[in-house]
């Protein structure tokens, strides 16, 4: 008896199989790359943040082994007859679809199930996401941090690190400590020394036994005594330490409205707005960990601009040419009658490819310049197109020139391209 | 008076003991636990069990996944292939399609048992019965284990095993030992010599003879591999002919292990590992139903001692029957439930039956076991636990009652005939038929195919062929080219696989894959 070790193993890790998840998700991250864009172009833009169903054909996951096909003699035994007696024929089923049953397994010969689905989280999503835009790792760190948090001073407290110590503080309280302990001592002192003082000036007694050489001894040995406690009492103590305390606070709710704005003249293909749906993910995801509230606002032109919801945005087709400045147009005014640059922070971000009427593209620089830059946060355009730059490219690149914090443009040909559009913007946040 | 439960183990011990029960609610706690196991502790003791010490652990549903997934190994090397299987575990365990095992428990010394959290005490009691008092005594005195697995070495074998497989990947990359570790378990079921006993396995003495090996390993192959025959020279037709091996390899892992001739040392020591691990399930994999049986005969009959002893009410008997009806519930073939033979089923009842069968034999009973009817239960018990496997523990066991019982019937399907033939029922003329034919059944190598190295090449392309040989003309299955893709990988020269039923090459399959011509 008493062989029998109980544990509670309750508390250790439960992850122990996250690594060969991670593992499994690794192999088949082809499937689920491509069940993440299947994901990407299915989902709002608004809706990229939660995990996603993956779905890869059996027989690409099978371990192989050597086992039996059909054919030959089989004999088996079952349970639970009713009514066979030795000797009974059964008539096979047609097709000759002799069941294997009774190996006790699951169908090896590939019956059965032929997916084999499982659930990534929300966080892997994401992941397979971002390898797609090619993010690099702060950035990704950036968006899968699930809540934005800011350190705010909260007081002082008497722990901390080293790195936090408040000199200041901390001598205030040793120069408290001291004067507390010490006082009523260095008083006493004082007292003790007029005692001496008076002693000493007085005549001396010629009866020893009146004498006040043992008073004045007494009095200077308690002197003595008091002035080494005095003495003990450290300059500085543990308890006199100080530090900063810092509290995590979540971040301001604050409103973010962010602005997309499209080409979908007849030149805008659906896998130019795939990239294109993808550029502004990402920009929505950043806004995501930095707002609270966020309005997405879809406007789309050719050569008029129209606002729109996300459906019509970016699946219904338009054919003729090209007028940007509409756009442009319509952002500043939906802006001033909607969202005052004193609530929103905005931030904008606009796909073509390339297009424009020649005599629109220094309308635009001037409307960006004089209009919208100096209400919006950051103003992304990507050209969607591997082809050679026109006119509107070199008005942006001016416009980039001068306004290098808040204007970014990039031509892309993939999605890999889209990140470096945001670079500046994610740097200045991470600083 | 009436009883709820039958009492098998005092049948005239007429009303249990005065004994307060030791607990009347459902909760578990730590210190029932420890009660619960020391009274079934008392029990085993007994009826003569004789195990490892126990190490309960509890576990939350979430490790029992990760237990299962890692096929009920504590540590083990990292792989996609356990990954998968987690993935299928939660997604069936979170929408409710399945239910986890009670239990699972580890061949090791002392012998790991996890309980999960979610259990109530009844059940926990009848898992530890199961496992801790039952398989383990299993593990420990079944000539299989005995034989084919070291108890003691097992963990710190799976250990080393976790770290050389991750030192591997941290020198050579994640992919090269993923390649590696696919192929192996392709061909994990063929690493094992049934008819040689295995040097017992020790994570000490594997690290400190690592070294050894590889030294030795290169010369060894070197010399075979040693053989641009000499101008003149051997041309005798007799040496020519010799193949190499000289006699069919039914280890395959060992044989590439051993000859294959380009693999690094490390790849070697991982077609080991996984080798080893072969091994080590390999008596698992021959005694399933004995094992279950055993542990469910004793779960049951332990508990029912406790019962006896006043130790449970009827309210914890009751759930633990529930339990115990669905552990050993046996759909008829024609269920949408059947899928085959329940080991649970057939492994209880052939115990349950012997202990009959020792305790009040029939007429027939003394005709079919003479030794055994009439004879000391226990005794006669252990003696079929310690040294039979499930193919001949049922060749020796299996009772007409039984067969009746369980209403047994054989059915043959031979594709040259248009029909399903019923060939023996559970009657007179069917028991013996009916038994040699189940007891075959569990023979691992009419599971499996038989495969063996037939030969190398030495002289010449240094191909590999291997040999099949069929059983009732039955093929091998389709899966057999992706099987040979890994074995090819391996060895890294051709791979031919031949079956050959008496004779004659019946099928033939390569990797690569050969134009067909004719010869």
């Amino acid at each position: 008896m008493g062989m029998t070790h109980i544990v509670d193993r309750r508390l250790n890790g439960k992850n122990k199989s996250a690594v060969n998840r991670e593992r499994f998700l690794r192999r088949y991250r082809h499937h689920i790359k491509k069940a993440v864009a299947d994901a990407v172009q299915r989902r709002s833009i608004t809706d990229i943040e939660r995990g996603e169903k993956v779905s890869i054909p059996s027989r690409d996951i099978e371990e192989p082994i050597f086992h039996h096909g059909q054919g030959g003699k089989r004999e088996m035994v079952h349970p639970g007859n009713k009514e066979f007696i030795t000797g009974d024929t059964l008539p096979k089923p047609p097709g000759g679809g002799g069941e294997g049953q009774g190996q006790g397994q699951a169908s090896p010969d590939g019956e059965g199930m032929d997916e084999f689905a499982f659930q990534i989280t929300q966080e892997e999503f994401l992941e397979f996401l971002f390898d797609d835009l090619e993010l690099p790792n702060l950035a990704r760190k950036k968006l899968k941090d699930t809540e934005a948090f800011k350190y705010v001073r909260s007081g002082f407290s008497t722990q901390g690190v080293p790195a936090k110590l408040d000199v200041v503080r901390s001598l205030r309280g040793a120069h408290a400590r001291r004067l507390g302990l010490g006082g009523a001592r260095k008083k006493k002192i004082r007292e003790l020394e007029a005692q001496l003082a008076a002693l000493k000036s007085a005549p001396d007694d010629l009866d020893p036994a009146f004498s006040h050489e043992d008073q004045i001894q007494v009095l200077e040995e308690e002197i003595t005594r008091l002035k080494a406690n005095v003495k003990r009492i450290p300059f500085i103590d543990e308890i006199d330490l100080r530090y900063r305390q810092h509290l995590k606070q979540p971040k301001p709710a604050t409103s973010a409205v962010m602005f997309c704005l499209m080409d979908v003249s007849g030149s805008m293909t659906q896998m130019h707005k795939d990239i294109a749906k993808r550029f502004f993910i990402l920009l929505y995801l950043f806004l995501k960990k930095n707002y609270k509230k966020i309005d997405v606002v879809f406007i789309r032109h050719h050569t008029s601009a129209k606002e729109v919801d996300e459906e019509e945005f970016f699946y219904s087709r338009e054919t003729g040419g090209t007028i940007v400045s509409s756009a442009l147009k319509l952002m500043h005014k939906i802006i001033e009658s909607r969202y005052s640059p004193a609530e929103w922070n905005i931030y904008a971000a606009q796909a073509s490819d390339g297009d424009n009427w020649n005599d629109d593209s220094p309308v635009c620089g001037k409307l960006l310049e004089d209009n919208i830059l100096p209400l919006v946060q950051y103003f992304a355009y990507v050209e969607i197109t591997p082809q050679d730059h026109q006119m509107m490219w070199y008005e942006y690149e001016k416009i980039h020139e001068r306004f290098p914090q808040s204007f970014a443009l990039q031509q892309i040909a993939d999605p890999g391209e889209i990140y470096p559009v945001f670079r500046q913007l994610f740097e200045r946040k991470a600083a | 008076m009436t009883d709820i439960v039958d009492r098998p183990n005092a049948p005239d011990s007429g009303q249990p003991a005065t004994r307060e029960p030791i607990s009347t609610s459902s909760e578990w706690t730590f210190e029932l636990i420890q009660q619960y196991d020391d009274e079934i502790a008392k029990c085993a003791a007994e009826f003569g069990l004789d195990t490892y010490p126990n190490q309960i652990e509890v576990i939350s549903a979430e490790q029992m996944m990760d237990a299962y997934s890692s096929v009920g190994m504590p540590v083990g090397y990292n792989h996609w292939s356990f990954g998968k299987q987690f993935l299928s575990t939660s997604k069936g365990y979170q929408r409710g399609q399945m239910g986890l095992a009670y239990e699972i428990v580890i061949n090791s010394n002392p012998c790991i048992a996890y309980l999960m959290e979610e259990n109530t005490l009844p059940m926990q009691a009848l898992v530890i019965a199961h496992a801790s008092y039952g398989h383990n005594s299993f593990f420990k005195n079944n000539y299989l284990f005995r034989t084919w697995t070291d108890a003691s070495a097992i963990i710190d074998y799976l250990v080393f095993a976790r770290h050389y497989v991750a030192e591997c990947e941290e020198r050579h990359g994640v992919d090269a030992v993923e390649q590696i570790l696919d192929s192996c378990h392709a061909l994990m079921n063929y690493g094992v010599d049934r008819y040689k006993r295995p040097a017992p396995i020790s994570a000490s003495e594997e690290l400190r003879r690592q070294k050894e090996r590889e030294e030795y390993q290169q010369r060894r192959l070197n010399d075979l591999w040693r053989t641009i025959p000499k101008m003149g020279e051997d041309d005798d037709p007799i040496r020519r002919k010799k193949r190499f091996p000289e006699e069919p390899q039914e280890n395959l892992l060992y044989f590439i292990e051993k000859n294959a001739p380009l693999l690094e040392t490390w790849q070697r020591e991982i077609i080991r590992i996984v080798r080893k691990l072969g091994q080590y399930f390999y008596p698992q994999r021959q005694t399933q139903v004995m094992n279950e049986g055993w542990a469910t005969f004793w779960h049951y009959t332990l508990i029912h001692r406790m019962y006896e002893k006043g130790l449970v009410n009827d309210g914890f008997m009751l759930e633990f029957l529930q339990s115990h009806t669905a552990v050993v519930y046996q759909p008829p073939f024609d269920s949408p439930w059947y899928s085959g033979i329940n080991p649970y089923t057939l492994g209880f009842s052939i115990f349950t039956d012997l202990r009959r069968i020792c305790e009040n034999p029939t007429e027939e009973d003394r005709h079919w076991f003479p030794d055994i009817a009439g004879t000391d239960w226990v005794e006669s018990l252990h003696f079929a636990m310690k040294n039979f496997k499930d193919e001949s523990f049922i060749q020796q066991f299996l009772s007409p009652k039984v067969m009746r019982d369980l209403k047994l019937f054989s059915i043959q399907n031979d594709d040259q005939e248009d029909v399903y033939r019923i060939t023996a029922i559970h009657d007179d003329p069917g028991y013996r038929v009916l038994r040699e034919k189940l007891a075959r059944q569990y023979n691992l190598s009419y599971r499996e195919p038989n495969i063996q190295v037939w030969n190398v090449d030495v002289r010449g392309d240094r191909s590999l062929t291997l040999r099949h040989i069929p059983v009732d003309r039955v093929p091998l299955g389709q899966e057999t080219e992706e099987v040979l893709r890994h074995a090819h990988r391996l060895w890294g020269f051709d791979v031919h696989l031949e079956s050959v039923d008496e004779g004659t090459v019946v099928e033939e399959y390569h990797c690569p894959p050969q134009e067909l011509e004719e010869e």
